[in-house]
């Protein structure tokens, strides 16, 4: 029994197409975990990311069925997810609306009307096209996983370092840092502490956009309201197994991307085993692994508690 | 803690009453009109998308029992999530929770002999206790490991479908054995007549009776939030954890008794979905759930966390469910119908936070004023 099962994982871990798929689920939570980490970084719990992930993937899908271009696709994508961004940042952090209840609403929100307008107007999409970079695809086992993907895919080598640069080498970045450990003590040194939380969230609008936007034209091709399948909610999952800090955060999102595409590939190779545990494992391995790992990291101290300025 | 200051320091004239009214309902008036214009730009007419709402939900004949009894787990799985928002606590897995208490209460049914009444008050029991445990996975790795509950609740919930999934598959656990299914092989057998809820029949409309026991315990959990001393401590709580540790209330013991009542909650409203027949026909399958799970957070929401005004709310968001059934025949898609309630939920959200806003202002601007 135990015997069989290393030789499954042995048979799935040398096989080329699991990295490659890995790598692909990997990289939609990627652009989630990137911006949802700065805005958990200023101190916001940002759940509404599934709904950025899903709207920008409906609106990608918008963009390419009105200008047939893939880039402009992709610019619908962020525009949906700043979209989103934005109605969560000003009713959580503009009227300190608490922002689990803005956030769940806005998830249901936008599946619902995603689900909408795809019935109304049925965009046709398709996927964008493979772009391999030369010799680095040549790299055995991980060369197609990592540089043989569809172009979109490659965003994703902007979008993280920039996340971690802007958070970590510019003035805003400390500013948004200090907002989310002490936002009184911020607020005394004249750090606008509402602005930074909500620019932050924008930033998690973008880049969650451009993951829905990637979801939809660079792996699936075709809209579906249950394209997201919480995989945002495992992205949030990713910055906290990764104890708030970016190269955890990726270290996550390869772990549960990787996991994903095992349960994908198994059966593929000859596998008999219970679909349903199958599906449900994603979701148990990513439980798991928070709760091994949470309660050693510190979070940002004032992690999910609203600011407002007065008679504290 | 604002809501007594507020109470104590601002003057409850006319023109405050007034303002305050006129703020919720130019709201609602904002989600009604940006719905029309979802349904206007995709070439739907809003006045015949209202009235199949009207007839769907009230006019027809037999339409507002349905009402009641599509109400009747919205307001269960709300009580639940008020019991924990007062706590502090932010479980938002009941769509899982309700799935697993109907899951167990139909085992139960399915094995446990005896007389009809015993076995269908066991089954109830059995459903609440397994919503309960499943919400009490998230409140024991929340007190044990530190994991927000937000998260493990959240994700717990497409665990519970994929776990219901299979029971339904094995002949052991929930699959009908008879062969009047063809091949469809995720199917349990049907309640027998004995086990299934009393349904009261009023003018031509029915519903069953789960629909009295959710009034009751709306009215007993207001009551018992508001008049005794356990549900004076969960309050304490949920508005200041630290106070409440200087007092003695213990944050492990209170949160996890709140999430576990939570769970309870939305567990017997899957178990009184399946046994008061408006769902599935007695028989448990796939997708049983139908995100009721979900619209009675949302319930909870709106009504603020009060259970007496979750009431309205959710006889509310039953007739936008069952008006939506109606809306085929005018050609706009039924998910117009959930928009709408989270269209609702949002709007109402923001004048409670403006007012909670302008009220800090002027105490802020009382105490400057002093010094």
């Amino acid at each position: 029994m135990l015997g069989d099962f290393f030789s499954a994982v042995g048979d799935v871990l040398s096989n080329e197409s699991t990295y490659s798929g890995g790598f692909r689920l990997a990289v939609v939570l990627a652009f989630v975990a990137a911006g949802e980490w700065i805005a958990e970084r200023a101190g916001t719990l940002n759940i509404s990311v599934e709904a950025m992930l899903l709207g920008g993937a409906f609106n990608s899908a918008l963009g390419y069925h009105l200008t047939e271009s893939v880039a402009i696709g992709i610019l619908f994508g962020a525009i949906a997810g700043l979209g989103i961004a934005i109605v969560q940042a000003n009713m959580s952090h503009r009227l300190s609306a608490d922002q689990f209840v803005v956030g769940l609403t806005l998830n249901i929100l936008i599946l619902g009307v995603a689900g909408f307008l795809n019935s109304s107007i049925r965009p046709s999409t398709t996927r964008a096209h493979i772009f391999e970079v030369p010799w680095l695809v040549d790299i055995p086992l991980v060369g197609p996983a990592l540089f043989g993907q569809r172009w979109p895919f490659y965003l994703a080598y902007l979008v993280v370092p920039a996340c971690a640069l802007i958070l970590y080498r510019t003035r805003w970045g400390l500013e948004v840092r200090a907002v989310g450990e002490n936002p009184q003590a911020a607020d005394v040194s004249g750090v606008p502490v509402l602005t930074r939380r909500r620019q932050a969230i924008y930033v998690a609008g973008i880049t969650s956009g451009l993951g829905g936007a990637y979801l939809l034209l660079g792996q699936v091709g075709r809209f579906e309201s249950t394209i997201a399948g919480g995989q945002g909610f495992i992205a949030i999952a990713a910055v906290i197994f990764g104890g708030w800090t970016l190269r955890g955060a990726m270290l996550g999102c390869l772990l549960f991307g990787l996991v994903n595409s095992f349960r994908l590939t198994l059966p593929g190779l000859g596998y008999q085993v219970n679909s349903e545990l199958l599906s449900s494992l994603p979701f148990l391995v990513t439980i798991l692994a928070v709760a091994v790992i949470a309660s050693r990291a510190r979070q940002p101290a004032a992690l999910t508690q609203p600011f407002v300025r007065g008679l504290n | 803690m604002n809501q007594l200051s507020s109470r104590l320091q601002a003057r409850w004239t006319w023109e405050r009453w007034s303002y305050i009214a006129g703020l919720y309902l130019a709201s609602i008036f904002a989600a009604l009109i940006l719905s029309a214009l979802l349904v206007w730009a995709t070439d739907g007419s809003w006045q015949d998308v209202f009235s199949a709402f009207i007839d769907g939900s009230l006019r027809n004949p037999g339409r507002w029992g349905l009402t009641i009894g599509y109400a009747t787990p919205l307001l269960l799985v709300a009580l639940g999530t008020i019991v924990a928002v007062r706590g502090g606590l932010i479980n938002i897995g009941q769509e899982g929770q309700l799935y697993i208490g109907a899951a167990f209460c139909t085992y139960v049914v399915l094995r446990l002999g005896g007389p009809g009444p015993i076995v269908l008050i066991v089954a109830l029991l059995a459903g609440a206790t397994a919503g309960a445990i499943w919400a009490g996975i998230a409140a024991w790795l929340k007190y044990w490991r530190r994991v927000p509950e937000v998260l493990t609740t959240l994700l717990l919930v497409t665990v519970a479908a994929q776990l219901v999934g299979y029971g339904l598959k094995t002949t052991t656990l929930l699959l009908d054995r008879s062969p009047e299914h063809g091949n469809r092989n995720q199917i349990s057998e049907q309640l027998a007549p004995g086990v299934r809820l009393p349904r009261v029949e009023i003018f031509g409309n029915s519903f069953p009776l789960s629909a009295f026991v959710a009034l009751v315990m709306a009215v007993g959990l207001a009551v018992w939030l508001s008049r005794t001393t356990g549900g004076f401590r969960l309050t304490i709580l949920g508005q200041n954890e630290r106070l409440a540790q200087r007092v003695g209330i213990s944050a492990p013991k209170y949160g996890t008794m709140a999430l576990l009542a939570s769970g309870a909650f939305a567990g017997l409203a899957g178990a009184m979905m399946l046994t008061g027949g408006d769902f599935g026909n007695y028989r448990l399958a796939p997708g049983f759930s139908g995100f009721f799970g979900w619209e009675g957070l949302l319930v909870a929401l709106v009504a603020r966390n009060h259970p007496l005004v979750a009431i309205p709310m959710a006889f509310v968001f039953g007739a936008l469910r069952t008006g939506g059934g109606f809306l085929s025949a005018t050609g706009v898609e039924r998910e117009i119908a959930n928009v709408t309630q989270a269209l609702l939920v949002l709007a109402l959200l923001v004048p409670a936070a403006v007012l909670y806003l302008q009220e800090r202002r002027r105490q802020i601007a009382t105490v400057e004023a002093r010094t």
